[in-house]
């Protein structure tokens, strides 16, 4: 065969060796088919670790109980019981290392998620007891005459 | 008589295939991946049940989850959202989910989007509702099929995983996923969606929407154990799957799912 004809596929048999070898060294070991198949198991094995690092946020209720026994004991005495500290006093992350004081959610927003009342039958919503916030006491926080860690112990 | 020329150029060539190892060419044999499927060892799969009858709408889940998975809390993504189906007499059906329900519903008003709303009337409501959404966590993964460079795939215990440093954000697995979970990270610019919360199921942990719920509509178990109580209301009661028919095989599970729900 001609030299002219050979020589473009020289060239890409070259590019094709070039690509492949790049591949050896940029590709990293752990790449490849894991137990999930070809299909669904094709990545790197290292990232699940990195996944199972990520930082947890949310403590929990227990996390709380430790130091502020008073107020846990308080609460579960009372429906707010199922409600998590964390939902109005925010994450813990390493409180109270960091962050040192948490920031509490005391807006009406945060008591009309739940007591905004929606008559929808079918959902639990319809069961809980609402104010109209336009007419109930509009521009004050609810937690100045509502003890939310006794919302049935009557007004401060 | 071999010229110089040409002696240098075969040279070139043949070591450039003698150097080309073999295992740049990796050989599939159908019969070696069909026994790593059929093995399936896992001891572990996890699975997702909500109770729509418990939901009230709060949305404490949602801004639970914002938080635990750094997602930007004022951006309009968020990995699980609640949406909020009203049905009239006159047979419309209203649905609406306001900043994926991060604030709650504190509004009788439905949010059409564009700063309109619709009122519907107490008396006018057939039934209405909150559904809690999230990653379904498919056995049969659409949107890791779609990935042209492995960046998201699943674990040996089920759950979709994205690799944010091999994400080249093509967005084709947020077109291939039929239930609309995933979407660019404004921060990392790479496919973002619920992963059960990885990092606290894997620590003996529940996820951090499950924790927020005060209602219990949102429950975390492992369908492999039989003991699980989450795993039994799935086998002994009658639940239901989002859009079974893409054959997605969801691992999310609705207790009082409406046909209304899409």
């Amino acid at each position: 065969m001609k030299n002219h004809v050979l020589r473009p596929l020289f060239v890409v048999m070259g590019i094709v060796a070039l690509i492949l070898l790049a591949r050896l060294v940029v590709v990293p070991k752990d790449f490849g088919a894991h137990e999930r198949g070809y299909m669904y198991g094709w990545h790197r094995k290292s990232d699940e670790q990195v996944w199972k690092d990520f930082k947890v946020k949310y403590q929990g209720k227990e996390y709380c109980q430790g130091c502020h026994t008073d107020k846990y004991d308080a609460i579960n005495k009372t429906p707010h019981k199922i409600i998590q500290c964390e939902n109005c006093h925010g994450p813990a992350v390493d409180h109270p290392s960091d962050p040192p004081k948490l920031e509490i959610d005391r807006s009406r927003a945060q008591c009309l998620r739940c007591h905004y009342p929606l008559p929808y039958p079918t959902s639990g919503r319809s069961k809980i007891r609402g104010i109209d916030p336009d007419k109930h006491n509009p521009d004050v926080e609810c937690s100045n005459c509502h003890n939310p860690h006794n919302p049935m112990g009557g007004l401060k | 008589m071999i010229s110089r020329r040409n002696f240098l150029k075969t040279t070139a060539a043949g070591i450039a295939g003698i150097t080309l190892p073999l295992a740049a060419f990796e050989i599939v044999d159908p019969r070696k991946l069909m026994a790593q499927e059929a093995k399936n060892p896992a001891k572990v799969r996890w699975v997702f049940l909500v109770d729509t009858y418990k939901c009230v709408g709060c949305g404490l889940c949602v801004k639970a989850c914002k938080q635990e998975n750094e997602i930007p809390y004022d951006a309009n993504v968020t990995r699980t959202w609640v949406e909020r189906y009203v049905l009239t007499k006159d047979g419309e059906i209203s649905a609406d989910t306001p900043k994926g329900a991060r604030d709650g519903f504190t509004n009788s008003k439905i949010d059409l989007g564009q700063g309109k709303f619709k009122d519907i009337k107490k008396e006018d409501i057939d039934k209405a509702y909150f559904v809690p959404k999230l990653c379904n966590q498919c056995d049969n993964p659409p949107c890791v099929q779609v990935c042209p460079v492995g960046a998201t795939y699943q674990t040996e215990d089920g759950v979709v995983l994205v690799d944010r440093k091999w994400c080249i954000g093509c967005g084709y697995c947020i077109m291939g996923c039929p239930y609309g979970v995933r979407f660019f990270h404004p921060v990392h610019h790479t496919a973002e969606k619920c992963n059960f919360c990885y990092h606290r199921i894997s620590k003996g942990m529940k996820t951090a929407c499950v924790d927020a719920c005060p209602f219990g509509a949102r429950l975390i178990g492992n369908i492999k154990d039989h003991n699980d109580p989450v795993t039994k209301i799935i086998m002994n009661e009658r639940v239901g799957v989002l859009k079974e028919e893409y054959g997605t095989k969801p691992q999310v599970f609705y207790v009082g799912l409406s046909r209304e729900v899409k």
